[in-house]
């Protein structure tokens, strides 16, 4: 989809999101058919985002199918579920990516999945949001997949959590139906540790509350969804100055070194023939030009020379970018290593603990051989031990000595070798991993760190990930 | 294709430290670190990479793209285009200057040859894209590549807006929608087993919009046809479609001459034009941003027949 939007105020160069907009990522999560495609419609149309070609492609198939009633009868569903099979069961299978922009900034939506047995895609889609908005049906309350999918959320730490009362119009728009939902959700959400929770009324079909407040609701009087989108920050741990929080860690991708093959100008060329540099993409943090640094695997230390940016020499980098390091020393570091602001390593360990959620359909037992993939190293690891997991209807911890799939466990894992293990609640990117089938290559589970094991070796840093919990 | 910042000197874009610049990236800058990432990743994790190269817009952004992540080396991959024989020649031109500027090398597959010996039959309509499928999954095996990247993003159709940025294909070079491997993070899981090839899209996340505010920031050389100019066109499906060898108009139709530019640059015989006066990239730019029809339904016939039709396509192997 192009944008176009909000034409409500258009002048042609200014409908355009600002050069400088931010980008913010959303997703949707909630139970299968508690209106979670019929709202990304619902948004898409009411911020003018749908293109004449595909609203009227929309429009003739919702006929042909019969469909009518209070959206003016179009099936705002079949904006997203875009595949054969989804059109002809009217389910969402997979994540769909959508883009829109308003005048405040540029949105990728990715509309997720409600059934049970496609939450690996949910995951997929909630991994990368900085806010997810959890639909639930008035009439229906809490059920376990919302229960499932606020626990995957409150697990990943996504930053915000929407809550959209949805289906209000079929309890004509009744206050005391809404805040017996909102409670019951709050407890919910209360008991998984989400700290701030917004609570939106809407009607997706309808429209009430998504882009425009609603008349029909007079007892609520926050914003509408959109206005809350438009306005909430985009989490990446700046401080009031704009200043990167978290330590700097370069995972590195690969080494660039030509050896004299180089597109530079040949009158340069001489003075690239010995171009060194480490790439990779900052996965936190900032680094600059003199900056002390050390590396793992090795501990060794060094200082930054350069960053490059394709040609243009930076005095300074942040996440996310993607930028080329060189170093005074000539260290030994290859794909796979992390190249770290000094002192601020985490222990080094052969062990830790962790949050899976279970995607495949083979289940996990205790001592299972996978693969663990943490920014671009890939480690052998065995399962030692399966410790517990998720009861979704009592949201408790029961003991568990396998884990199935759409399971959210913990379970205990030796690695191969010794690695710098982060706490995902220290570092959202260095604290996640990829648990893989070392044979056929399937992605089993996604992981989050929670407890590093026992160092075999100090880091370099003091606090940071140390089994101190901030 | 101009490539600024590739062929200049180190230059520094010092700025006083009294006044930290905030650590916060634009909307292009976080999508260009994205796709470079995406792309540093795949040549990490796979032997032989290849980049699928029309000289289309989004091909062109690649492979720039492409260059800045191992800038001052080389790009360390081959180019592919599976040539359907019915491509605007000017594209044909652009593209091999193109590959000449980088130093890259490019495997051209040819739908005609296959219509020539048999392989492939012509199709009714005269539409060879759904062709190209056949000679491409021969070129990916023929140069044993196990990554395949390529332009497509999801904002252009229904089905692509279901893909991940790494898919997997089989043998056949199938995509199976309903079983999809999850993407996690921005941890990209390469691992494949023999036959299986993966596709790459690294600007999976961008709009047109996206990529026509890069082509004017990076300053990137595209072929002509993207600007107006003046053509001797006819209306077909409600789109203007060029006088050709390979596109002729049928008796009831009238040729005119119009001011035109295209949207997307593929098979002579089902690309259409659109009206514009657009003639230089901040007027592509603005006409973009306002414009009410998307680009696939402004100028694919091939996209109408069917409501389906990319994910059919795709299901068999196509990009
Ligand atoms: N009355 C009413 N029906 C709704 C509303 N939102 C969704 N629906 C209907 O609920 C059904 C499921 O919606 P869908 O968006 O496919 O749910 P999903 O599975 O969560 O994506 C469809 O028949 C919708 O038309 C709403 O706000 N009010
Ligand atoms: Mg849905």
């Amino acid at each position: 989809m192009t944008l176009t939007i909000d034409t409500r105020n258009l002048d042609a160069a200014a409908a355009v999101s600002a050069p400088e907009g931010t980008l913010f990522r959303f997703a949707t999560a909630g139970s299968v058919d508690d209106g979670k495609s019929t709202l990304v419609g619902r948004l898409l149309h009411d911020s003018k985002a749908i293109l004449a070609d595909q609203l009227e492609a929309v429009t003739r198939t919702s006929t042909e199918r019969g469909f009518g009633g209070e959206s003016g009868g179009i099936d705002f569903a079949l904006l997203t579920d875009g595949l054969r099979a989804e059109r002809e069961q009217g389910i969402t299978i997979d994540v769909a990516y959508r883009y829109f922009a308003t005048p405040a900034r540029s949105f990728i939506l990715a509309d997720c999945p409600g059934h049970v047995q496609y939450t690996r895609n949910m995951v997929t889609g909630a991994t990368t949001a900085d806010a997810v908005i959890m639909l639930i049906d008035a009439r229906k309350g809490v059920l376990e997949q919302t229960r499932r999918h606020l626990s995957v959320v409150a697990l990943l730490r996504v930053p915000h959590v929407i809550i959209a009362v949805n289906k209000i119009d079929l309890l004509d728009y009744s206050e005391a139906a809404y805040r017996e939902v909102e409670a019951s959700v709050r407890l919910v959400t209360a008991e998984l540790g989400i700290a701030e929770v917004l609570v939106i009324p809407v009607s997706a079909l309808v429209g009430d509350n998504v882009v425009d407040r609603s008349e029909r609701t007079p007892w609520y009087d926050g914003p509408s969804l959109l206005e809350l989108l438009e306005t909430l920050t985009v989490i990446d741990d700046l401080d009031e100055r704009g200043q990167a929080t978290e330590a700097f860690r370069l995972p590195v991708q690969l080494v660039l070194r030509p050896q004299g093959a180089v597109v530079v100008a040949p009158e340069l060329a001489d003075s690239y023939r010995d171009y060194r540099a480490y790439a990779g993409q900052v996965a936190s943090g900032s680094i600059k030009v003199g900056d002390s640094v050390s590396v793992e695997p090795g501990g060794g230390t060094s200082t930054v020379t350069g960053i490059d940016f394709a040609g243009v020499a930076l005095d300074e980098a942040f996440a996310p970018q993607s930028i080329a390091l060189r170093l005074a020393d000539d260290l030994d570091i290859a794909r796979g290593a992390v190249i770290a602001a000094v002192d601020t390593l985490p222990p080094i360990t052969r062990s830790l603990e962790a949050d899976l959620f279970w995607l495949d359909p083979r289940p996990l037992a205790p001592g299972a051989r996978v693969l663990l993939k943490f920014g671009t190293t890939v480690v052998q690891a065995l399962i030692s031990a399966v410790t517990g997991r998720l009861d979704l209807t009592t949201l408790a911890g029961e003991p568990a000595t396998s884990l199935a799939v759409n399971d959210i466990g913990q379970a205990s894992i030796r690695l191969s070798r010794d690695l710098p293990i982060e706490r995902y609640t220290q570092n959202r990117r260095s604290g996640a991993f990829l648990v893989i089938h070392p044979q056929d290559g399937a992605t089993l589970a996604a992981g989050i760190v929670t407890a590093p094991g026992e160092p075999t070796r100090a880091g370099d840093g003091s606090g940071a990930g140390s089994d101190v919990s901030p | 294709m101009r490539a600024p910042p590739m062929t200049t000197a180190l230059v520094s874009t010092s700025t006083s430290t009294s006044t930290p610049t905030a650590h916060r990236l634009s909307e292009l800058d976080v999508l260009e670190s994205e796709a470079i990432h995406i792309i540093r990743e795949v040549v990490a994790e796979f032997e032989r990479p290849v980049l699928l190269f029309s000289g289309g817009k989004d091909s062109v952004v690649v492979l720039h793209l492409a260059a800045k992540a191992f800038w001052p080396g080389k790009i360390p991959f081959s180019l592919l285009h599976v040539d359907t024989g019915h491509n605007f020649p000017e594209v044909l031109e652009f593209r091999d200057k193109t590959v000449a500027a980088h130093g890259v090398r490019l495997t051209v597959a040819k739908v005609e040859d296959y219509i020539q010996d048999g392989r492939l039959v012509e199709r009714a309509d005269g539409t060879r894209n759904p062709l190209q499928t056949m000679p491409l999954l021969d070129a990916i095996a023929a140069g044993r590549h196990d990554a395949v990247f390529g332009g497509a993003r999801r904002d252009e159709d229904k089905a692509r807006a279901k893909e991940r940025i790494l898919s997997l294909r089989d043998e056949f070079g199938q995509w199976d929608p309903r079983n999809q491997r999850p993407e996690l993070w921005n941890l990209y899981n390469g691992r494949h087993t023999v036959g299986q090839h993966v596709r790459a899209f690294p600007i999976s996340n961008w709009t047109e919009l996206n990529v026509w505010r890069y082509i004017e920031r990076e300053n990137i050389e595209l072929p002509p046809l993207y600007y107006a100019h003046d053509r001797e066109v006819y209306r077909r499906d409600n789109m203007w479609r060029a006088v050709s060898p390979v596109s002729p108009p049928h008796a009831d139709e009238t040729v005119e001459l119009r001011t035109v530019r295209y949207r997307t640059v593929g098979d002579m015989s089902c690309t259409g034009a659109v009206d514009s006066q657009a003639a230089s990239v901040a007027d592509v730019v603005r006409e973009v941003g306002v414009s009410t029809i998307t680009e696939r339904g402004a100028t694919r016939a091939d996209d109408r027949i069917s409501e389906a039709a990319m994910e059919d396509r795709k299901k068999e192997g196509y990009f």
